[in-house]
């Protein structure tokens, strides 16, 4: 236990927390935790302690919540950064159902997270940023009047500028859009060519709202001609046609030249797509085509010929009098010299699909040549603050969900994966249910409702062993006639969030179904459904990983509301 | 919860090595940090890294570090903590460590690791803070602090006490009041000494028409006591001080902050009415006010810089003229000032005229590096540059142009102020309400100093 001043105090806030006796005496236990909140005595840490464990707390009714609410409220302007991002987090936690409380707990917030950005602690700096960013996802125009407290200087360190220059690209909006453009377009002469093709990249980003100014600028990168510029602007410039292509006009304009600039794979395989997809507009296209066919033989890169055998064959559909000698030439050293198979293989396919016929060709490979469902950057889906609020002012959002999602699934892997067991087939019938099985289930305090979490996952081998390792919670007869239709009850229980583990075949005898879902405390509830023809009823069978009768209970009756309106339908 | 603590020199060798929950490895972790540090790919952060384990459960480990005057002090956790609790404990420790030994830095720490030990265990038990409080602690220390050599005034007077020659830098003048704040219990004399330092740091943001893009500025009071604790002083603050953008004081425009945050030991009860901060530190350093001001700077920008460029396509012969003056008032100077100047790839020659001998001007990694050791307020300097860019391309065959070509600026500048701070706050007095100890009148040092974070010019 943390040091949180007097015994007392410590003695109180473990009664009130750990104690079950008190969490069931629902008055007694708010009296405790209002004491708690009051203490005044704490130091910052303790602070932060006592925040933390206040999450484990629901309040039940509105009132008491905002009383709660209001005690906390000073925490908020703590000269300390990390209470008032525990401070922060828990009013998100419990004000879930009160989204205009939320939005203003992040208002209070702005200020202190803005001073962290700007902290003489570069370490802090970037944890702020990362929580910026966090709360940009659901709140884009949150910080878009700061813009200026992003911007880089060129003593900060790397990662700094980067987490700065990403903040810039999502806040962006009508009214800062020119002089966050300036800013970006300074960065991408950086010294540092990491730093400037990020700088790059987020132009590109912001270039699908803004189109015309970002393409202008870009094409003045192009300019300056310096390799690790050329490549990233040709790069942006593909994936900006395929989202935006009402520019494709004018990057058609600015790419020739290019390809003096470009060296390495990814550009050229960008360079060699636009020439193909748009050489119709680029006048000097195929030339430039036939200079990387001339030198195909020095390529090092399978993927850069791939493309250029695609490009080769869909300019010839548009321009066939210019093309025709070089794709035969292209044709005839993949097929002949190339030792990389796939490259083989798909000048291969390229020439049976022309010796089918133009017209064939023409069929495949004149895809749309954009996506524009894809484009503004409002038209991302705004994720909602409960969503991230558990996350926030953890290790998340400083690593980014994506290598966090990484880094749980290594280690979810180190502690489950030995143990799995290596058995095949699914248990063929549930254990009966022992008799002294129900005086063991223990009584625990639980909350009101009975929420199944939406993303829960199982995988069958994980279910399989689990399954196995426990006892059977319940079991139930439904009257059932008819044929089952898999589909259908699958979906009625994806809707109440229960996922479908296997399913026998609609038709088969007898007909089984392994169902699991999870609740927001963590209790998985297994489910085995069996239909014997013959008896004209569905016998369930529940499992349980924690003993918890009343959460049974609840669980059972959304089951079988489930089961009987399906059987309604049916009848 | 933190598992282990650790602190690193510069160079990857571990100073201090704690585990606290002996639920990982040993202490290999130190070094398995530094390959990771080193070996981190360009895009990723090293403030926060995760190391997987290699067979078995709790052995993966997510390492948090601060850099600190050149130490890395990190620590490991397998939880899924609060980033800014950490970030803060870590830089807590940092400045108790500093409290203790007198400044933190790789010698001091080997001279002192007793005591750092001695320190650990005190504030954390089990990976859990107890207590960072100089005041708490300080019953429970028993180890002295072993200074490289005797402390005295008149050492105090040759490093300059008042900022004046703060090196590069870009801590605090607090330096100069570099030693332990619990020395040794017999020379009570030297006790007496409160250090209070107001430090600006300003970042700046101008166009290339000279227009004010932005102007940022964040500001802190800090005190580091030597007093007893439970000596109250009282903070005197310039009375026109005015929080938030509707509140007037005084006469003329005021001294205006747009956020103030103090330290928890701060009583405000005559802050309302007279700009007086009440206060009973503990000993050590803290940070009794925060401050930031955006936007609207009461006082003129200490520098301005207009630049020409004269740029020849054809030639390829790039001239820039760079002016810059220094409006602070004529008593202050601005100190170790430096401009930095990103110039386009390929420069090859530089030839430089600067209007005084004492400047420097060099070539280094793609920029242009003009060191100006003092600049006298009101001033005005001067240096023309002149550089060889054969390999930028562009239309030929045009005569001299005014344009910058792509890749010149944004000239940044780095310098200090000391005696001035940009928002205009001063501390009026700083008043100790009862003679601690009976002894002599104990010393009082305030120091104001402004030093810049980001001073970007466009070109």
């Amino acid at each position: 236990m943390p040091y949180l001043g007097s015994e007392d105090v410590v003695k109180e806030l473990k009664k009130a927390l750990c104690n079950p006796h008190i969490q069931a005496d629902r008055l007694r236990y708010r009296g405790v935790i209002q004491r708690v909140i009051r203490m005044s005595k704490l130091d910052q840490w303790g602070q932060a302690e006592v925040l933390n464990f206040l999450l484990r707390y629901q309040p039940r009714s509105e009132e008491e919540l905002f009383d709660i609410l209001n005690l906390l409220d000073s925490f908020l302007k703590s000269s300390s950064p990390g209470v008032v991002m525990g401070a922060t987090k828990l009013f998100l936690i419990l004000a879930k159902k009160f989204p205009h409380v939320q939005t203003d707990v992040l208002m209070q917030v702005k200020g202190p997270l803005l001073a962290a950005c700007s902290s003489e602690s570069r370490e802090l700096c970037f944890a702020a940023l990362c929580h910026v960013r966090q709360i940009l996802h659901s709140l884009p125009g949150h910080f878009s009047s700061h813009y200026k407290k992003f911007f880089c200087s060129y003593s900060e360190p790397h990662y700094i500028k980067l987490q700065k220059v990403e903040v810039l690209c999502e806040l962006v909006n009508d009214e800062n859009v020119q002089q966050v453009l300036e800013e970006l377009r300074g960065y991408c002469t950086d010294v540092s060519a990491d730093f400037a093709q990020a700088a790059i990249f987020a132009i590109g980003g912001i270039a699908r709202t803004y189109t015309d100014q970002c393409v202008q600028i870009l094409t003045e990168l192009l300019g300056l001609r310096q390799e690790h510029i050329t490549t990233v602007v040709v790069q942006t410039f593909r994936d900006l046609v395929w989202l935006c292509p009402q520019c494709t006009e004018a990057v058609c304009q600015a790419l020739p030249g290019c390809e003096e600039n470009i060296q390495d794979s990814e550009g050229k395989q960008a360079l060699i797509w636009l020439l193909g997809v748009h050489g119709k507009r680029i006048p000097n296209a195929p030339y430039v085509l036939e200079d990387f066919i001339e030198n195909v033989k020095s390529e090092t890169f399978p993927a850069v010929k791939m493309e250029l055998l695609t490009a080769v064959l869909r300019l010839f559909l548009s321009r066939p009098a210019e093309c025709q000698d070089m794709l035969g030439r292209l044709l005839h050293y993949c097929i002949e010299e190339e030792k990389d198979m796939a490259v083989r293989d798909r000048g291969l396919f390229y020439y049976r699909l022309l010796l089918a016929g133009i017209d064939e060709v023409k069929q495949i490979l004149c895809s749309p040549k954009s996506d524009p469902s894809l484009r503004l950057l409002e038209d991302q889906a705004e994720r909602p603050v409960n969503s991230w609020a558990l996350d926030f002012n953890t290790l998340v959002p400083v690593y980014g969900k994506t290598r966090w999602a990484t880094i749980s699934k290594c280690q979810g892997v180190e502690h489950h994966g030995p143990e799995l067991p290596n058995t095949a087939a699914f248990p063929t019938s549930g254990p009966l249910i022992p008799e002294e099985n129900k005086e063991r289930v223990q009584e625990l305090p639980d909350s009101g409702v009975l929420m199944l979490i939406p993303s829960h996952q199982l995988t069958a081998e994980c279910f399989e062993k689990t399954w196995l390792s426990l006892k059977v919670a319940h079991q139930q007869v439904f009257p059932w006639q008819g044929a089952v239709h898999p589909d259908t009850l699958q979906m009625a229980l994806q809707v109440v969030n229960i996922q479908t583990i296997a399913m026998s075949r609609a038709g088969t005898q007898p007909w089984k179904a392994y169902l699991s879902a999870q609740d927001d405390t963590g209790c998985l509830f297994l489910t085995e459904l069996l239909l014997e023809p013959a008896n004209l009823q569905m016998q369930i069978l529940v499992k349980q990983s924690e003993a918890r009768t009343e959460a049974l209970k609840r669980f059972i009756s959304v089951l079988e509301t489930v089961i009987g309106t399906i059987a309604d339908i049916k009848s | 919860m933190i598992s282990q603590f650790f602190i690193l020199s510069s160079k990857g060798d571990p100073l201090i090595y704690k585990d606290f929950r002996g639920d990982s490895g040993g202490r290999d972790v130190a070094e398995l940090f530094y390959r990771k540090l080193t070996g981190l790919p360009g895009d990723e952060s090293p403030v926060v890294m995760v190391t997987i384990g290699g067979s078995g459960h709790h052995d993966d480990r997510h390492f948090i570090h601060i850099r600190h005057s050149g130490l890395y002090l990190v620590a490991t956790t397998s939880e899924n903590i609060s980033p800014f609790s950490l970030l803060e404990l870590l830089s807590r420790l940092a400045t108790l460590l500093g409290d203790y030994c007198g400044s933190l830095g790789e010698a001091t720490i080997s001279r002192n690791v007793a005591l750092v030990y001695e320190l650990l265990d005190e504030v954390l038990d089990y990976g859990y803070v107890q207590t960072t409080s100089t005041e708490v602690l300080r019953n429970f220390i028993q180890t002295e602090a072993v200074v490289s050599k005797p402390f005295s005034l008149f050492d105090l007077s040759s490093v300059g006490l008042f900022g004046a020659e703060t090196q590069q830098s870009k801590v605090a003048p607090s330096s100069a009041a570099s030693r332990p704040v619990l020395s040794s219990r017999s020379d009570q004399s030297q006790k007496n000494e409160v250090f209070l330092d107001v430090v600006e740091r300003l970042s700046v943001l101008i166009a290339s028409n000279g227009s004010l893009l932005k102007v940022d500025v964040q500001g802190e009071i800090r005190l580091k006591s030597f007093l007893p604790s439970g000596s109250e002083m009282r903070i005197g603050l310039t009375e026109e001080f005015c929080v938030g953008k509707s509140e007037l004081r005084g006469y003329g425009p005021g001294i205006r902050v747009d956020e103030v945050s103090f330290h928890s030991s701060v009583y405000l009860d005559e802050f309302e009415s007279h700009r007086i901060l009440r206060l009973q530190p503990p000993q050590g350093e803290l940070t009794v006010m925060r401050y930031q001001l955006s936007d609207d700077l009461p006082s003129p920008l200490p520098f301005r810089l207009f630049p020409s460029v004269q740029w020849d396509r054809g030639s390829g012969r790039l001239q820039v003229y760079l002016k810059l003056r220094c409006d602070l008032p004529p008593k202050s100077q601005a100190l170790n000032v430096r401009l930095h100047l990103p110039l386009p790839r390929g420069v090859v020659s530089l030839s430089q005229e600067l209007s005084s001998p004492e400047q420097k001007a060099e070539l280094g990694e793609g920029a242009l590096r003009w060191d100006l050791p003092r600049v006298q307020g009101g001033s005005q300097l001067s240096g023309l540059f002149q550089m060889d860019v054969p390999g930028l391309p562009g239309p030929p065959g045009q005569g001299p142009s005014a344009s910058a070509p792509l890749g010149l600026g944004p000239a940044s500048l780095s310098f200090e102020l000391p005696r001035h701070t940009c928002s205009g706050l001063q501390v009026r007095f700083l008043r100790l309400a009862s003679r601690p100890c009976g002894n002599a009148n104990p010393h009082k040092w305030v120091r104001h100093l402004s030093h810049s974070d980001a001073y970007v010019i466009r070109i």
